[in-house]
């Protein structure tokens, strides 16, 4: 469990960063909090020639929170955004989700984009950005960096639309409407591990307090996120119908730890629960 | 009262070092040294037609590529079947290095040895072997079919096979009884494999010394002993050349009993080959493929009870997969078959296995060694007769066991040690009533009914087992007291992490009269003490305890002896009290040990202050004797063993109340209470400390882990990822309750107890879950995922 060679860049700006990448191209891989990459090196399921050591490039170690959303930099830590006060008032769901995110020794190293990048089907993040509709930065070097919104940014299971010689210098967390609440709810074996299905849930409410919005992203039931829009189902407060709405749209897979059928039935029974969970915030945020 | 610490909960003197990094693991040893790393087998089963080392030789660094064709012929052999038996009539193990078959994914194939371990590992990547693919036997039941044969000479791929009967008092046999019991049941059980898993692997680290021709193995193994004497043989040198240590270890739980290891052979060959210094840590990859497994079992239970659930007649058959080789023989189903009857004594008992291979990785011992096993069968029985009549679990369990005036008691079969299966000791109707008390047994239904009200599920279980601890055949103890008052403790015997440093000390501080501080403990040195056995099977305190205690006797009857004489009392005047040894009723008159271990060694030489005192022209000497008389030794020292007539028998009772999630079929471990006895306690707090890692373990068996091969003999789940240990947060706090019913067969009185804590937990939280989910638990682990599944197929009402 040793890395094949590679050449390590320790790029100190962000010019230079995507220099080194635009010259590694193919053969480039970026590293963030190596949190994922590290043990995939380890185990030689990756072989970069160039790894591009973003760790250095201080101006990406960026958090800004106001009313438009949540902005988070390439260098940001799982564990400084779970901690800011300023992105949970701007944007709650990521502090909810980020707890679930593996254990406290993970999460000061591990990145929010890099979590956004790695894509894994059950991981939280991608969820959330997908239920948001938020979306990523791509710079490259010589041209002007794209917005690529959740909805395309999920490509497949552990792919993204990042491209070689990209690096995804931000990701953008849009803030809740008003009067809605945020829940995200996961059964993982573990504490802290990936989850066997999870739902992030959003619900929107309108002046008479009943429900104008309901919409889920559900993980580990599918390649990428799962976005479904349940408003109509969840038309007074019927939970459980738009829990049957999720478990019937569902499409996981069989794996060593759990079957598909279980999946999808633990998609249902998150999804109620979280749903629920969110109008009653919803409520008390009215 | 610094000396009397026998009994005491002293703090672990362990742990400052090996809490605070300053331990001294076998990766921490030789930084200059050259690595070796291995290519490794990624079929289950082929055949190997060629092997290309030409793409590795460019690797800059590299040192040597070693295949089987390069080793001389006793390294070549295969490695040796450790604990032969009759029943094991196709007992085979492996080539060090592949000769030309591979068996399971992960087996040895090519050693590669280079300047690091990067640069082996990137060798290893060129080097290409050329298989031709042969069909896998995965699976008990798909290898009793034989359609495939592991070896080729092995038909119905069953390397052993034992059937062991004990008629009832009447002379019947189970079969019989069963047939006229009032009531019968039968049923099948599975259980999953799991491994050891230490943190640390296994590792070797080799030095060859070209101008003394002697060796230096380190090795994180648990026999250094062994190790030594299978090194010598093997490589032809001679024993007293070769020194075999064990630093520290960062943990065992069976794995490192096995010996020699393909790399344990290879490493030191290959470092008096290349006269360089040589090392190999094993990675948690490797680990995972290339050592061993344990629990995987499939068993078919009949049994036949009377009215009150007592059990008349039981007959198990086992199907033990034993992976593709047999290097420490049968022990594991062995004790399976035996320890299976826990507190018990049924009427007629009739057991049948058969130890299957499979391509996949060998089977050994891991803590608990084929008990969790046989506890499973035997209390999943109890459950079932209890359902059966409808009586309380804990109230069938009392009227099987055997009564505390029945001791010593003798279930009519051989033990694990070829010796007759008698238990010494123990109090099981004492136990049960503590038990029940702890968990609250007799209030649950209350408790059940206050959890429904508010929509929660939850279920109480229970699980009794007896260990056999403490086998021989012996272990040794070596004590000596220096002129600075230091007493030097050394036991052959290895330690990874148990507090042996810690107990070893207590009863020599205890049985010498010292401050504990002045005791230092070394284990696992072959070059402090060259006789020992190694450790397995909760038998160090019990061997090394004893004959440490029996060396300090000796040690401490020559030091009265000698301040007898310097004080001219009578020996049996005298008692030694915080290192000093004085006259009873009479302080003043005293001599410290260290003058009495100055006095004990008669010099010409004054090399120090305290020689002086024993040089010739003192005056003090007795000149109508010889300095050193007749029958004695120079020296302040003393060697003992302990060797028992048989095995000592711990037992305990578990008992867990858990919750499963309507919803989500989550399984939570609310509160889980042990009561254990494991005779006379050295340390409560260490005991308790092997207790809590025990049940931790016995919950990573119950909840979490698996072997998942997939048919064709690829291990699915090779890293921490995906082979679900336990975590700390999935690990109940854990109440526990000592009860201690000493031992007869050993002077301290004491019993082993550092496998207790795993042995029945599948066993009691199936019984647990069973509870509450009124749904049959006859497989371990259980997962959620399962679980849902279980209550899809629950029969209607
Ligand atoms: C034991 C364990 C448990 C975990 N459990 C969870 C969990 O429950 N939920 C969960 O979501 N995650 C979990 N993770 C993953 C963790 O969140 C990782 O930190 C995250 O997936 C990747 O972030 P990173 O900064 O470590 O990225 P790295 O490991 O450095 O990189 C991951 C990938 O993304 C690419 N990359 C990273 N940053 C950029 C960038 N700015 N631009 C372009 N490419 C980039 C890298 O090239 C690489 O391919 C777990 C990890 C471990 C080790």
């Amino acid at each position: 469990m040793k890395p094949p060679p590679f050449d390590h860049h320790a790029p100190r700006d962000l010019g230079a960063a995507l220099a080194a990448l635009a010259e590694a191209g193919a053969r480039g891989k970026v590293l963030a909090g190596g949190q994922s990459l590290i043990p995939m090196l380890n185990m030689r399921l990756a072989a970069p020639e160039h790894l591009i050591d973003i760790n250095g490039v201080a101006e990406l170690d960026t958090l800004e929170a106001g009313p438009a959303g949540v902005t988070v930099g390439a260098l940001a830590r799982h564990s400084r955004v779970e901690r800011s006060a300023e992105a949970a008032e701007a944007q709650p769901l990521l502090g909810q989700a980020l707890r679930l995110v593996a254990h406290p020794a993970i999460r000061n190293r591990g990145t929010v984009v890099g979590s956004l990048v790695h894509a894994d089907p059950a991981a939280e993040l991608p969820a959330v950005l997908a239920l948001l509709g938020g979306s990523v930065r791509l710079a490259r070097a010589g041209a002007a960096p794209r917005d690529v919104p959740a909805a395309e940014f999920f490509t497949g299971p552990m792919e993204s639309a990042v491209r070689p010689g990209e690096l995804a210098v931000s990701a953008f967390f849009p803030a809740p409407p008003p009067r809605s609440g945020t829940a995200f709810r996961e059964v993982a074996r573990r504490h802290g591990d990936y989850a066997l299905a999870g739902v992030a849930a959003l619900v929107a409410l309108d002046d008479d307090l009943r429900v104008a919005q309901a919409r889920v992203a559900c993980v580990g039931v599918g390649p990428v996120p799962l976005v479904l829009d349940v408003t109509e189902e969840s038309a007074g407060d019927d939970w459980a119908a738009a829990a049957r709405a999720v478990r019937e749209r569902a499409e996981p897979e069989d794996d060593i730890h759990a079957t598909a059928g279980y999946r999808r039935h633990l998609a249902g029974v998150l999804a109620e629960q979280a749903l629920r969970e969110a109008a009653l915030e919803g409520r008390a945020n009215a | 009262m610094t000396t009397k610490l026998f009994g005491e909960p002293v703090q672990r003197r362990e742990d400052p070092r090996l809490l605070t990094g300053q331990g001294r693991y076998l990766d921490d040893l030789g930084s200059g040294a050259l690595a070796a790393a291995f290519v490794r087998s990624p079929h289950a089963h082929a055949r190997i037609r060629d092997i290309d080392v030409s793409g590795a030789l460019d690797v800059d660094g590299l040192v040597a590529i070693y295949t089987w064709e390069d080793l001389p012929p006793r390294v070549a052999e295969p490695l040796p079947l450790l604990i032969p038996h009759p029943a094991l009539t196709h007992g085979r193990t492996a080539y060090p290095l592949a000769r030309d078959t591979v068996r399971h994914v992960g087996e040895p194939v090519v050693m590669v040895v280079a300047r690091d371990r990067y640069l082996a590992e990137d060798a290893c990547a060129l080097i290409r072997v050329d298989y031709e693919p042969l069909k896998p036997v995965v699976g008990v039941e798909e290898a009793l079919v034989g359609a495939h044969r592991v070896h080729e000479d092995v038909p119905g791929n069953v390397g052993a096979h034992l059937v062991q009967e004990v008629p009832s008092a009447r002379g019947r046999t189970a079969a019989e009884e069963i047939e006229a019991a009032p009531h019968s049941l039968s049923f099948r059980l599975d259980i999953e494999r799991s491994a050891s898993m230490p943190l640390e692997g296994r590792g070797v680290y080799a030095r060859w010394d070209p101008d003394d021709r002697s060796l230096r193995v380190y090795s994180s193994t648990q026999t250094s002993t062994s190790v030594r004497m299978a090194l010598a043989a093997k490589l032809g040198l001679p024993l007293p050349s070769v020194e075999v240590i064990a630093p520290d270890v960062g943990g065992g739980f069976g794995v490192k009993i096995v010996h020699p290891w393909p790399e344990e052979v290879l490493i030191p060959w290959a470092a008096m080959l290349l006269d360089r210094e040589i090392k190999w840590t094993e990675d948690r990859r490797e680990h995972f493929v290339s050592s061993a497994h344990e629990r995987g079992q499939v068993q078919h239970v009949k049994v036949g009870f009377d009215d009150e659930g007592r059990v008349l007649g039981l007959d198990v058959t086992i199907l033990h997969d034993h992976g593709a080789y047999t290097p420490y023989g049968i022990i594991v189903p062995i004790v399976t078959a035996t320890q299976l009857l826990g507190p018990y004594k049924i009427g007629a008992y009739r057991v049948e296995f058969s130890s299957i291979y499979t391509n996949t990785v060998q089977v050994t011992p891991y803590r608990g060694a084929g008990r969790p096993q046989g506890v499973f069968c035997m209390e999943r029985t109890m459950d079932r007769i209890a359902a059966y009549l409808g009586l309380d679990r804990t109230a069938v369990r009392a009227a099987n066991f055997i009564q505390p005036e029945e001791f010593p008691y003798d279930q009519g079969m051989m033990f694990q040690d070829g010796r007759p299966l008698i238990y010494d000791s123990g109090n099981y109707p004492e136990s049960l009533r503590m038990l029940k008390e702890l968990i609250g047994w007799d209030s649950f239904e209350e408790r059940r009914a206050a959890a429904a009200a508010e929509g929660r599920r939850i279920g109480i279980g229970i699980g009794c087992y007896v260990e056999g601890t403490g086998v021989g055949p012996y272990e040794g103890g070596h004590v000596q007291i220096t002129s600075d008052g230091r007493v030097h403790v050394s036991t052959g015997l290895t330690s990874q992490g148990q507090g042996h440093e810690t107990v070893f000390a207590q009863i020599a501080a205890t049985e010498l009269g010292v401050p504990i501080e002045r005791v230092s403990v070394v284990t696992g040195d072959t070059r402090r003490f060259g006789y020992a056995v190694g450790t397995f099977a909760s038998r160090a305190a019990v061997m090394s305890g004893n004959a440490i205690a029996l060396a300090c006797r000796k040690v401490r009857e020559k030091a009265l002896r000698i301040a007898a004489d310097a004080l001219e009392a009578d020996p049996a005047d005298l008692e030694i009290d915080d290192g000093i040894v004085h006259v009873a009723g009479t302080p003043t008159a005293s001599i410290p040990l260290a003058t009495v271990a100055v006095l004990a060694n008669p010099l010409r030489y004054a090399f120090d202050e305290e020689a002086r005192r024993a040089t010739q022209f003192t005056g003090t000497a007795a000149l109508d004797r010889p300095p050193v008389a007749e029958g004695q030794e120079p020296g302040l020292e003393g060697r003992d063993y302990y060797s028992p007539v048989r095995s000592t028998f711990a037992s305990g009772m578990h008992a867990a109340i858990v919750e499963t999630d309507p919803g989500t079929a989550e399984i939570k471990i609310l509160r889980y209470a042990v009561v254990h006895d494991c005779g006379k306690l050295i340390n409560p707090m260490i005991v308790e400390g092997q207790i809590h890692g025990g049940v931790a373990q016995g919950v990573g068996g119950a909840l979490y882990e698996r072997m998942v091969y997939d048919s064709h003999g690829q291990l699915l789940n090779a890293s921490f990822m995906d082979f679900l240990m336990p975590y700390a947060t999935e690990v109940p706090r854990i109440e526990t309750a000592h009860l201690e019913t000493p031992s007869p067969l050993n002077p301290l009185g004491i019993k082993g107890a550092g496998e207790a804590g795993v042995i029945p937990v599948p066993a009691v939280i199936a019984s647990a879950i069973e509870d509450a989910e009124g749904i049959p638990i006859t497989r371990m682990p259980i997962s959620p995922s399962e679980l849902h599944e279980l209550r899809l197929r629950r029969p209607p009402g």
